[in-house]
């Protein structure tokens, strides 16, 4: 075996077909970026599951003199024989890891932390806040228990789990996830389609010298060689540019612009995208080393 | 060197048999020239020859192999053994004379040293001596044949197949390539020929073979081309 005879076929093969090879480069890039892609999303949705989770509480908000006209505060503002009870109770639940109670000064303060920026702020007094009770579970999965014992009791205007707000953004995630692998899937299809033609059309431009292999005895996988590995370097090349795109997304998107904007948020790190890079260059140059192997089969065979 | 047994080959739509029960030897050494009108199936045969096709019915043996047995990924090894002519030259034209004829040594995993050596020897004994660096285009119509046959038989096979390689060829070029095969013979090279030559044919009276529509009607020793039945 002769490399360099093999590594001229591949350069006279991948130049006389450089429009081809072009769009198989693109291709090849886009598909396997949307890859990476949704890979590092997955990654990312499970670090927040991972860190939020962690930080959920189970709220049960009681009534406030102000709530006596809705439906569940019907009984008027909480007393503090109601809130000493359901304070007792929780203490002897064992899902209940911690209990902490928030009184209406300090859920003001927070509010006023938290929207400082809002004209709204002013609009609202500190008796107008309502106390509650914030759990932290031992399992966030049993939040039922708790929920179902005492949301209908008196003075509770509602338990609410921040569990649900956070499933609710991850679900919207994992749908977004999902939208990306299918897109990925099609342009993949997009993908092995132009490199199979690509292929069949730098085996009919070389019919000539094929057929001449053929008939001095060249070995099948001679004849092969160059056009595969002519797919598998333009697959490699358009897999170059896919890692390109994640580490300029990483740097530009998620470390100069996304980090700053939403600092609460954890973002993975560099070591989840060099994780998905030798996956992305491994795809990126069997695929179309394997697609060129299977057209060519039928175009060069002995 | 070559044995047809019973041998039957027809092509799927068709229903005529290209060729029809054909039983011949050829020995070593042997020069064998193939006749028959257009469609009589002399393409088939050597086209059989070349495991390019296998037959339907009975038995091919090329160079003591069943041809029929070869297993896909070792038929390349035995086309090594074969040198290959055709009408059309089959040349590269981007290639210089000497690149056309390396060329059949580097796919064939040859090194550099040795097709350094081979290329100029066999181009002298063709008498393409001196014109190494030409290209294709620039020779004319016998020399680019001379190309051919120096690259059909740079490995030196045990069987030199042409298909009609002078028919493109004016009679006094023809000549030429007929003495230049006959010297190949002479080493010792089994030469099967097929073509429409009637002058050749008859000043050679080598061995003839004549198909027609798929049968073997001829077969004569230092033959001419027209057989008057």
């Amino acid at each position: 075996m002769r490399a360099q005879f093999v590594l001229s076929e591949i350069g006279v093969g991948l130049r006389r077909n450089l429009t081809m090879t072009f769009a198989v480069i693109v291709s090849v890039a886009l598909s396997l970026a949307l890859l990476g892609g949704s890979l590092l999303a997955r990654d990312q949705v499970s670090t927040m599951k991972g860190y939020w989770y962690d930080k959920v509480q189970v709220s049960i908000f009681l009534c406030n003199k102000n709530d006596a006209k809705t439906e569940a505060c019907a009984g008027g503002a909480v007393t503090e024989a109601q809130k000493k009870k359901i304070k007792a109770e929780l203490d002897d639940l064992d899902i209940v890891e911690k209990v902490y109670y928030e009184s209406a000064d300090e859920a003001y303060k927070h509010y006023k932390e938290q929207f400082k920026d809002s004209p709204l702020v002013d609009s609202l007094t500190s008796d107008q806040m309502q106390e509650s009770y914030r759990i932290k579970l031992a399992d966030p999965t049993k939040f039922k228990v708790i929920s179902s014992a005492f949301s209908d009791r008196q003075g509770v205007q509602k338990v609410q789990d921040q569990k649900d707000l956070l499933e609710n953004l991850f679900n919207l995630l994992n749908g977004m996830n999902i939208a990306a692998l299918c897109v990925m899937a099609l342009m993949l299809v997009v993908a092995l389609l132009l490199i199979i033609n690509t292929v069949r059309v730098s085996a009919f431009s070389r019919r000539r010298e094929t057929g001449i292999m053929r008939l001095v005895g060249a070995s099948g996988f001679y004849i092969q060689l160059p056009f595969i590995l002519e797919a598998a370097i333009a697959g490699l090349i358009g897999a170059g540019f896919a890692c390109t795109l994640l580490l300029g997304g990483k740097y530009f998107l998620i470390d100069n612009w996304l980090q700053e904007k939403i600092p609460l948020i954890n973002f993975i790190g560099w070591d989840a995208v060099a994780q998905v890079l030798p996956l992305i260059l491994a795809v990126g140059m069997l695929m179309p080393a394997i697609a060129a192997f299977f057209a060519l089969r039928k175009y060069l065979k002995v | 060197m070559i044995r047809f047994d019973s041998v039957s080959k027809s092509y799927p739509k068709q229903n005529r048999p290209a060729l029809r029960d054909v039983s011949l030897e050829v020995e070593r050494g042997e020069f064998v020239f193939l006749v028959g009108s257009s469609g009589s199936g002399k393409s088939t045969f050597l086209r059989l020859l070349l495991r390019e096709e296998r037959a339907t019915h009975g038995q091919v043996h090329v160079l003591g192999k069943d041809l029929a047995r070869l297993s896909n990924w070792k038929v390349p090894q035995m086309r090594r053994q074969l040198g290959t002519v055709f009408q059309d030259f089959r040349l590269l034209p981007n290639k210089t004379v000497a690149e056309n004829v390396a060329f059949a040594l580097e796919v064939i995993g040859k090194s550099r040293g040795q097709t350094r050596k081979t290329v100029p020897e066999v181009l002298d004994l063709v008498g393409l001596g001196g014109k190494e660096e030409r290209m294709p285009g620039e020779l004319s119509g016998g020399e680019q044949q001379r190309v051919a046959i120096a690259r059909a038989f740079v490995n030196r096979p045990m069987l030199l197949i042409a298909d009609e390689p002078t028919g493109n060829l004016d009679p006094q070029t023809s000549v030429g390539i007929m003495k230049l095969l006959d010297r190949i013979n002479r080493t010792g090279t089994t030469v099967v020929m097929a073509t429409h030559d009637q002058q050749i044919v008859d000043q050679m009276r080598k061995r003839v073979i004549e198909l027609e529509a798929g049968r073997l009607v001829r077969d004569q020793s230092r033959g001419v081309y027209g057989y008057q039945h």
